[in-house]
């Protein structure tokens, strides 16, 4: 497993999304509210492009005519189909057990224990950052998001 | 702009969708209206400007009273980076579809309003905007592309002058009509359309639309999933009326495509028809043979919008049953529901049919030359 | 397998023994034959505008597919009128144990609420002491007026007491689709009765009769049924019927049948993206398809047994089709030949099983 430093939180507002490259992958991370979440940016179902999709929330029914609507940014629609995929698992709304993206944990990191971390980071010294002609500066002052590949 | 690491996988090496495919259904858009007023004659750009499109419901910007899943029914991936509605962007277009996917023919179908524009002057002065911007902003700078003629199919014989005035022009492979009609297309109304089709080589092109002068068969639905699911059931209804109405019989050469209607429900619809007219057929003595029969000469689907069943095998048999050599590839681009050539299909076609579907067919039915360097 | 396609061979030998009959059509001589069960006001009411009575014009009359051509008796009572008949016709003749009887009289066409509910009362009763009286083996629709959902849900509720009444009956066209809210007194009368909805082909012209306008010929407005189910199908699943009524069974009488399996993968496939406007569909429809609908065998469309095999693959279930004989119609696809070519326990199921299962039949006949 290879941990990747792939924003800095004050980065992206909530409801913002950023898209980045890890080892050749398309991955799209999510801020919904102080959560991050990153998933493949491909769809299970004919490959498209996941991530550029609408965030919507979760509308279940207790019956004709009701509505009810939670977790809202936390359901992300594809852009060509409209399938829906939960941003926290994966999994694909319509097909749980069988469609679902794959997603990848996310924490969130002070600059400082990314530089004391193992192997420690040394102040001012460049982690690879999530475009592969980028770098990232990680700094004591900041905290950032890290996906677990 | 996408990232390399965006595109589909795309490793079906020798395969037709590596070497160039045709797509049977694309839908190229204006930026907004007022892109037509240069071939308007003043009076009717002045009606564009004062009075516009009409469409049938009492909304100024919804094309109906049913609300549809995403803006411009498009995938959300396929607005110009520049600005315009989906598919009113060659570059753009060329870059996510003709490069993007390997589209070495597409065929455009321009969809309109104009079965619901009833000021017919009007409507045939757009379809003629329509179709000479057709030319100039689409078919001149862009060889991979063909265009069918928009007509204003409630006035044949307006549509058929607009037939006669571009069937000579080699961009045009098609006319393309509404699925949704006040009347069957297989109404004799509309049988000087299909003879010039069928004089010029020109294919009739039934797309689904949206058309809410007349009621439903059942009634009004409340939601987009309703109209969307029942959009197959349209085209079965409208193939019916062709082919007992006699169009086919009466007009040998006529070729026909079902755009966006699905296929899977062609055998079945066979089975009924030969089986009824066996009973009935008496009313109707100028359809002189099984119906089936002329749908199988005479009639092509497209593959979008996919029908996906649980098992994929049944879309196999189904294709088995009705012959590989009508069915053609579509993405449908830039809408919504559009398929994407590699993954549209729930399975593995075996490699003749897969050629057969994703080019050849649509290339000896519109006339596209196959290039042996692209076949395999 | 050879498959007997012609009433003649059904009737030489009965293959269909212990068969349930779903679809069995039974006709009024003349209208005078309800004036005992209609009150005075309705009954003068008939007399004094003249009205010829209400029978449907669904069948041409002289159409080949009307009346099967051996049932066209020149001395005896005009075809599908007389229980008698009927019986030995449906029942003696083919060795079916029982048949449901559904009666297409002109009830829910016309616009006047409060006379279809007189006669639709008129109708239960008459087919209570004239069919279902002579003989313990006829069963029968309900006879609801459409128009108003309150009235006909009374209508359940008077009628369903009698345990040979085993269904309702509703029509593929009616004022608006079928599953609208307007209709939901007639699902919540039946599901409590524990009695399926039937659905008919034809019913009320209120729209056109294809997705396409109306059509020109008979033949192509018998084809285009087809689409109608396919929109009531669509609408019942979409407007919440099954969810609000769980128990509820729909049965497609005379649809063709084999056109569902493809409409079935595309709702699927559509409910996938555009579940938002209707979330309390919270399955893939073609589940709920499969669990809430049934079909009857007259016609299926389909090319033999192997077809037959086919279309239960493709439908998934092997519960969902309902031997019918479409009396007295004479059916383009009478479908049998293909249901007897199945092997045995399919054949069976088809035969009655599948309808053992759905219908109330052991609340029992008259007698």
């Amino acid at each position: 497993m290879s941990r990747h430093v792939v924003a800095r939180t004050d980065e992206l507002a909530d409801g913002e999304r950023k898209i980045v490259e890890i080892e050749g992958r398309s991955i799209g991370l999510f801020r919904v509210g102080d959560a991050w979440y990153a998933v493949r940016n491909t769809c299970p179902h004919q490959s498209g492009p996941l991530c550029r999709g609408y965030l919507t929330g979760l509308l279940e029914s207790d019956g004709p005519g009701e509505f009810r609507y939670s977790r809202r940014g936390e359901m992300l629609r594809c852009p060509w189909h409209g399938w829906e995929f939960d941003l926290r698992t994966g999994q694909s709304w319509v097909d749980p057990t069988r469609l679902r993206v794959r997603h990848y944990e996310t924490t969130v990191e002070p600059g400082s224990a990314l530089l004391t971390g193992t192997p420690p980071v040394a102040p001012g010294q460049r982690v690879p950052g999530p475009y592969t002609a980028e770098t990232y500066e990680v700094s004591v002052d900041h905290d950032y998001v890290v996906i677990e590949f | 702009m996408m990232t390399a690491a965006e595109l589909p996988v795309r490793d079906r090496s020798r395969s037709v969708l590596q070497t160039g495919i045709v797509d049977a259904d694309v839908h190229n858009m204006y930026p907004a209206p007022g892109a037509l007023v240069p071939y308007l004659s003043q009076r009717w750009a002045r009606h564009l400007e004062t009075i516009g499109l009409r469409t049938t419901v009492p909304y100024r910007d919804n094309a109906t009273t049913f609300f549809k899943l995403a803006p411009a029914i498009s995938r959300r991936d396929a607005w110009p980076p520049g600005g315009g509605l989906p598919g009113s962007d060659l570059a753009f277009l060329r870059e996510q579809l003709l490069d993007g996917v390997n589209v070495r023919w597409g065929v455009l179908n321009f969809l309109t309003s104009l079965e619901d524009q009833l000021n017919e002057e009007w409507a045939a002065a757009m379809a003629r905007a329509m179709n000479d911007w057709q030319i100039a902003e689409w078919l001149d700078p862009e060889p991979r592309l063909r265009a069918s003629i928009v007509v204003q199919a409630q006035n044949p014989e307006l549509a058929v002058a607009e037939i006669e005035r571009l069937g000579g022009h080699p961009g045009f492979v098609q006319v393309l009509m509404p699925n949704r009609t006040a009347e069957p297309l297989g109404r004799r109304k509309h049988w000087p359309i299909f003879e010039a089709a069928e004089r010029h080589g020109l294919t009739i092109g039934m797309h689904t639309n949206d058309s809410w002068r007349i009621p439903p068969n059942s009634g009004w639905y409340s939601y987009y999933l309703e109209d969307h699911t029942l959009l197959s059931g349209t085209t079965q209804s409208q193939l019916a009326s062709l082919v007992l109405g006699g169009v086919f019989e009466r007009f040998p050469g006529l070729r026909v495509v079902c755009i966006e209607g699905g296929f899977a429900w062609m055998p079945a619809l066979m089975q009924r028809l030969d089986a009824v007219w066996r009973r009935l057929g008496d009313e109707i003595p100028d359809v002189v043979r099984p119906p089936s029969e002329y749908l199988r000469e005479q009639v092509w689907v497209t593959t979008q919008p996919m029908e996906e069943p649980a098992r994929p095998r049944q879309l196999l048999d189904v294709i088995e049953q009705m012959g590989a050599d009508r069915i053609m590839f579509a993405t449908d681009y830039p809408h919504w529901d559009s398929d994407d050539p590699v993954h549209a299909f729930p399975l593995k076609l075996p490699h003749d049919i897969e050629t057969m579907i994703f080019r050849d067919n649509a290339a000896r039915l519109y006339g596209f030359p196959i290039e042996e360097d692209t076949g395999v | 397998m050879s498959a007997p396609t012609d009433a003649r061979t059904e009737q030489s030998a009965p293959p269909t023994t212990g068969a349930v009959d779903v679809d069995v059509h039974h006709d009024l001589a003349a209208v005078e034959e309800l004036f005992p069960y209609l009150d005075a006001h309705w009954r003068d009411y008939v007399v004094e505008r003249g009205l010829p009575g209400f029978d449907t014009n669904y069948y041409p009359q002289a159409s080949p597919m009307s009346v099967r051509p051996d049932l066209l008796r020149p001395d005896g009572p005009p075809p599908a009128t007389d229980p008698a008949t009927v019986a030995a016709d449906v029942l003696d003749r083919t060795g079916s144990s029982t048949a449901i009887l559904n009666c297409l009289y002109g009830v829910q066409p016309m616009q006047n609420e409060y006379l279809a509910a007189a006669l639709s009362s008129a109708l239960n009763d008459w087919q209570r002491e004239r069919w279902l009286a002579v003989d313990p083996r006829l069963r029968a629709s309900i006879v609801v007026p459409t128009q108003n959902a309150e009235l006909a849900a009374r209508e359940i509720d008077r009628t369903a007491a009698d345990g040979a009444f085993v269904q309702v009956l509703m029509f593929v066209r009616d004022r608006m689709q079928l599953g609208k809210r307007f209709f939901w007194p007639i699902y919540e009368a039946a599901e409590r009765h524990g009695l399926p909805i039937a659905v008919h082909p034809f019913g009320s012209f209120n729209h056109p009769n294809t997705p396409a306008g109306w059509a020109s010929t008979y033949i192509e407005e018998y084809v285009a049924q087809a689409q109608l189910f396919h929109a009531q199908v669509v609408s019942i699943v979409c407007q919440g019927v099954l969810a609000r009524f769980p128990e509820l069974r729909f049965v497609l009488l005379e649809s063709g049948a084999s056109w569902l399996p493809p409409l079935m993968w595309r709702f699927d496939k559509d409910w996938k993206g555009l579940r938002h406007d209707t979330p309390w569909v919270d399955r893939a429809p073609s589940d709920l398809i499969r669990r809430h609908f049934r079909l009857a065998t007259a016609p299926l469309d389909v090319e033999g047994p192997d077809g037959l095999l086919r279309l239960i693959d493709q439908l998934g279930s092997d519960e969902m089709l309902l031997y019918s004989s479409d009396y007295p119609h004479h059916h383009h696809d009478p479908g049998v030949g293909s249901v007897l070519g199945l092997p045995d326990d399919l054949r069976q199921k088809v035969l009655s099983g599948n309808a053992r299962a759905l219908y109330p039949l052991d609340r029992g006949g008259h007698r």
